[in-house]
């Protein structure tokens, strides 16, 4: 059983990195948002970041999507420095960030929505194509697809910019809190078919989540962000098993721990 | 017969005032800011049709000028945003608004400078001729008012909804951030705006400037399309139209059967009346804005 153990010690040829993000400092107006962040997406995976309100998760999706500018780091994009450019020409290299709380365009229709998902793109009959297969994803957006954005349920909402970001074809999608205030049935459904583009779209995810559970289940790799560090590092499964993970963000209550954050000390990153 | 006459002058004027309006909503809904010197890009694109057209100026064929002025006043609202305004981006509203009507004392002065206060009239074709049907006389210029201002609704809806860049505008004034995520180079529609508003601002005035004559100060005429932006509901397109048809009929209305005098109160009057009862205005697109 040697061949075994070989493929153990090294598993199935690690995947490229997609998306390398690091030392990033960030502020969000006067105040510090992300401080020295480092990660990265390997391509086909799906990558989480964990962390409570204000870790800074949302502002990191920002700094990589150019909607904010970073004051030091790198984001570096197929080999490429990213960090700083603009937000369209981010959307034009493959980067689709579907942001926290939806976001839709309320007055447009669901059709004219996911138009504009693929505004960066000129190819006409191909974008018709991709309108179909948003569609066959999320069957109730093509029932209602005439229907005004801003009508349609939270739940609809959500699906509708995942698949509006979907129009943009993009090899990168950031998908920032796509539980948010969602039922619990809905938010099982949603990472169903995040996980399935994921498999058959071949669209790389980061996935940034307050409910990490669902987020660990989904990942393949996570990141535990706090005060808008990386503090923790690991294989989703074993994130899932880590008893700080399990008490912190999973809720599972340990009477011996509680109060002392042990792993703030332990920086496992670098 | 008379009751017509006041009916179509009535609503030749509310087609000014309308189009006028309709700039100060298409930057509105578009920015956030209100152009308080839309009335004065009125005036500017009349008089560079004028300075153009007529013989004590440039003299060229009217046909020729009306585009030029058109595309000029288009140019002017585009670069006016990509130097200036874009410099204030992150301002607060009011330095805007002050910037906007500095902006309209700025372009006032220049026109007194260059084509006198004196009222002049643009040497139009259409000015001065009748249009007869059945029994009704009709001024030419003024039935060229209603169907250019019909043409050019039909257009912009069109465009606004038919188009991926008119579509995009939209997206865009709905929610910015979620248009910068998709890749909307919402910067350039900004300019893109006002470059709209600039020209539609230049057929405004072209039109008016054909049924009478001009000076510097018909830029003020901006505050009576102001409240009827207010009356239509500001924000909303068509609001703007129906609003300037309102004011623009109320005044020969109110000064042939009241007095002569009312024809100046009435418009605010209904004003009044309207942020009272309908504080959002008649065709008010009322989406709370989330924060």
């Amino acid at each position: 059983m040697s061949g075994a153990t070989a493929a153990q010690a090294h598993p199935v040829q690690a995947p490229q990195a997609l998306l390398t993000v690091s030392n990033l400092e960030s502020y969000y107006g006067p105040i510090m948002a992300i401080r020295g962040c480092s990660l990265e997406v390997r391509e086909g995976q799906i990558a989480t970041v964990l962390g409570a309100n204000g870790a800074g998760k949302t502002t990191l999706m920002k700094t990589i999507s150019g909607v904010m500018d970073p004051e030091k780091g790198q984001i570096v994009y197929r080999g490429e420095n990213i960090a700083g450019a603009s937000p369209d020409s981010v959307v034009r290299k493959g980067i689709v960030h579907v942001p926290e709380g939806r976001e839709v365009f309320p007055l447009l229709t669901v059709e004219e929505n996911l138009r504009m998902g693929a505004f960066t793109r000129s190819d006409a009959g191909e974008v018709r194509r991709d309108e179909e297969m948003v569609f066959s994803y999320f069957p109730i957006l093509a029932e209602r697809r005439r229907q005004a954005a801003g009508t349609l349920s939270g739940g609809q909402q959500q699906m509708l910019a995942i698949g509006r970001g979907l129009m943009a074809r993009p090899t990168l999608m950031l998908l920032d809190e796509p539980s948010l205030g969602l039922s619990p049935l809905l938010v099982k459904e949603i990472f169903r078919i995040i996980r399935r583009l994921n498999r058959e779209r071949k669209v790389t995810m980061l996935l940034v989540e307050q409910n990490a559970k669902v987020a660990l289940e989904v990942a393949d790799y996570g990141y535990v962000m706090e005060l808008g560090r990386i503090v923790m590092a690991d294989d989703a499964k074993r994130l899932l098993q880590s008893k700080d993970v399990q008490e912190f963000y999973l809720g599972v209550q340990q009477e011996t721990q509680r109060g002392q954050k042990r792993w703030k000390q332990k920086k496992t990153w670098r | 017969m008379d009751v017509l006459q006041l009916v179509v002058s009535g609503l030749a004027n509310g087609c000014v005032y309308g189009l006028i309006a309709l700039g100060f909503v298409l930057i509105y809904k578009a920015t956030e800011a209100v152009n308080f010197a839309q009335g004065d890009f009125m005036m500017l694109g009349a008089f560079i049709a004028l300075g153009l057209t007529n013989q004590d100026f440039l003299g060229w064929p009217f046909w020729l000028s009306v585009p030029i002025a058109i595309v000029l006043m288009g140019v002017f609202g585009y670069l006016l945003d990509l130097f200036v305004l874009r410099r204030m981006f992150g301002q607060s509203q009011i330095a805007i608004v002050i910037l906007t009507i500095a902006l309209g004392f700025v372009l006032r002065f220049f026109a007194g400078l260059i084509w006198g206060h004196e009222p002049i009239s643009l040497e139009s074709p259409i000015a001065g001729k009748d249009v007869r049907f059945g029994g009704l006389v009709l001024g030419l210029d003024e039935v060229m008012i209603i169907a250019v201002t019909l043409i050019l609704t039909i257009a912009l809806y069109f465009y606004f909804n038919r188009t991926k860049l008119g579509v995009a505008m939209q997206a865009a004034s709905q929610n910015q951030l979620a248009a910068y995520y998709m890749g909307i180079p919402v910067m350039r529609v900004h300019s893109l705006i006002w470059g709209l508003a600039g020209a539609v601002a230049a057929i405004a005035g072209i039109l008016f400037a054909s049924k009478g004559s001009i000076d510097p100060s018909i830029g003020l005429l901006g505050i009576k399309a102001f409240a009827a932006a207010v009356i239509g509901g500001f924000g909303s397109l068509p609001g703007a139209l129906l609003g300037g048809l309102i004011v623009g009929l109320i005044e020969p209305f109110s000064s042939y059967y009241i007095a002569a005098g009312y024809s100046q109160i009435m418009p605010y009057l209904l004003l009044f009346l309207i942020l009272i009862f309908r504080p959002h205005g008649i065709l008010a697109q009322v989406h709370r804005k989330k924060v």
